[in-house]
């Protein structure tokens, strides 16, 4: 069930100069959260900054009740809350999103994350490995400098290929290559991914092609994240210009069958 | 104390509606609190037909709230009176469809049918500023708006309410047109027309380059039309734009509004309405007021 929590900031790290990691006590939010949901943070009391800001789940510590999640730096409101101290009273709401990561009828799974995009990967990729699947992340960044949360997906996976665009850490290319070369060898019963929206098309593409299940984490700007106000559409594979047809990444996502939707 | 209103013939238990297109049909904010708790809830716009609404980007934050350019995406009349009407009607509030067309035809068959359904009343949708045909392009003139309110009315035994467009040069001149035509009550305001560029890609953020505003940043705006509307018509008059508290449904109230709406305001914390309800209680006690009936429009101009 959703709920509206004002949760304790217990933990603080900052990652890289403009992203953060935040642990909070959020007991029920972490009972009721799936891979792939994600909770609306407000980070302000008054009516500046307006909106609640869309952020990721990375990890739900089911045993202490502690939910994580990382964000990127990117506007004001994400500034004031990379501010908050220790201690602070974090305005969530959550768990939100009915489509969530589906892993369980597969046993060799495919896990591609590109950029900040990797967030979400990290909660389903443990959760698969608990239980017992084997797991194959693939994990890319543009260059060494935005490389991070290497040991943590090492950790959780059989198999760890990561990738940078210009070469400059670990192997050189795109982490979409190295996942095309286990899919030709047969290793790969299904794909998950999140990631910049190039990678999303491209991931699409490659399991339409190879005829592989694939389900795709989307973004889009929201504002009540409960499937109200209808802002967050994404056009569905249906979808003609005479017959448009609409689904929301709040309520039918954030993640989506790959070949149930447009992103072209 | 008494909190309880008629609004143009409709028994409300306090003056605290939440406003069409920030709420659903309700079932999603039904997980938070009893939706009993309001005085009313106005559904999301709906049309004789489904319409898909538009392209994304739909919707940004700006200073003290948002734009929105949603295009009216709802599943018709049929699917609301199938699936989302039985539901509503679980709950002791009062209900009032947001009805949208781009004809006339189109909003007096609507009409036909919205009448013969078992909710409260009806609100015309004369107002949404994000799709081509229709609603403003009908709301925007003294005729436009008697027209079709008149037409309507003439096939719509509830209340019928009349929802206004603010992006007019003379809003008292089209609240007439409203009490001329028929209608029993009007609301305002709908969100005001703007549009936001991203200064890196040189382009409007939303897909629409339009879209209306609504939040905080719209308030004082609906507050001076309300008041205008007040002092020229005799009708009952629902009253929003950017209402977060009861100290804001208080002052529409002062205004000239019989009732209100939350609007964006449900979207920042889901129990807005409810906080307003007890918010607005407060008020009453602190200033020693019985009936909140009492306080419509009595701010006292300089």
């Amino acid at each position: 069930m959703t709920e509206l929590l004002l949760a304790e900031l217990i933990n603080k790290q900052q990652l890289k100069s403009d992203i953060f990691k935040f642990s909070v006590k959020a007991p029920n939010i972490v009972k009721n959260a799936k891979p792939g949901n994600f909770i609306e943070i407000r980070v302000s009391e008054q009516v500046e900054p307006f909106l609640r800001r869309p952020i990721s789940i990375y990890n739900l510590d089911k045993e202490n009740g502690i939910l994580e999640f990382i964000f990127q730096v990117k506007g004001k409101g994400t500034e004031i809350l990379s501010k908050a101290e220790i201690g602070a009273q974090i305005d969530i709401v959550g768990p939100l999103g009915n489509g969530t990561f589906k892993y369980e009828s597969y046993q060799n799974i495919a896990i591609l994350g590109g950029g900040i995009g990797i967030f979400p990967l990290y909660e389903l990729a443990k959760s698969a490995k608990n239980d017992g699947k084997n797991v194959n992340i693939y994990i890319g960044f543009r260059n060494k400098d935005l490389v991070m949360l290497e040991s943590e997906f090492k950790e959780i996976s059989n198999k760890l290929v990561l990738t940078t665009d210009d070469g400059s850490y670990s192997q050189k290319g795109f982490a979409i290559d190295y996942l095309e070369k286990d899919i030709n060898n047969g290793k790969i019963d299904a794909i998950f991914s999140c990631g910049p929206l190039p990678m999303l098309k491209a991931v699409q593409k490659l399991a339409i092609e190879k005829n592989i299940p694939c389900q795709l984490s989307l973004e889009e700007k929201m504002a009540c994240g409960l499937g109200v106000c209808l802002g967050c559409a994404v056009k569905t594979a249906k979808s003609t210009i005479e017959n448009p047809e609409y689904w929301h990444v709040c309520k039918g996502g954030p993640v989506f069958n790959a070949k149930d939707i447009d992103i072209s | 104390m008494n909190t309880k209103i008629n609004f143009a013939g409709i028994e409300m238990k306090n003056p605290v509606t939440v406003a069409s297109g920030t709420f659903g049909y309700g079932r999603e904010y039904s997980n938070f609190f009893d939706l009993s708790k309001l005085g009313g809830i106005i559904t999301k716009g709906t049309s004789l037909k489904p319409k898909a609404g538009n392209k994304p980007s739909r919707v940004c934050e700006t200073a003290s709230g948002m734009l929105n350019s949603i295009g009216l995406q709802n599943p018709g009349v049929e699917y609301f009176a199938n699936n989302d009407l039985p539901f509503l009607k679980e709950f002791d509030t009062a209900i009032i469809v947001n009805a949208c067309g781009s004809s006339i035809d189109e909003y007096v068959e609507l009409c036909k049918i919205l009448n013969t359904l078992d909710i409260d009343g009806v609100e015309l949708n004369l107002s949404c500023p994000n799709v081509k045909e229709g609603c403003m392009a009908f709301g925007n003139t003294y005729d436009g708006v008697k027209q079709v309110t008149s037409k309507v009315r003439k096939v719509l035994d509830k209340p019928l309410i009349v929802k206004l467009t603010p992006n007019v040069t003379d809003i008292a001149s089209i609240a007439k047109a409203v009490e001329d035509g028929g209608a029993d009550a009007v609301s305002l305001i709908n969100t005001l027309l703007g549009m936001k560029i991203d200064i890196d890609k040189r382009k409007p953020v939303l897909a629409n380059n339009t879209g209306g505003l609504s939040g905080p940043a719209i308030k004082p705006v609906a507050v001076r039309m309300v008041y205008q509307v007040s002092q020229a018509v005799n009708i009952p008059i629902l009253g929003m734009g950017g209402i977060v508290s009861g100290d804001d449904a208080i002052e529409f109230m002062l205004a000239g509004a019989n009732a209100i709406s939350i609007g964006a305001g449900n979207f920042i914390n889901p129990y807005t309405s409810v906080k307003t309800v007890v918010e607005i209680e407060n008020y009453m006690k602190k200033h020693k007021i019985d009936d909140i009936n009492d306080i419509v429009g009595t701010v006292q101009m300089n």
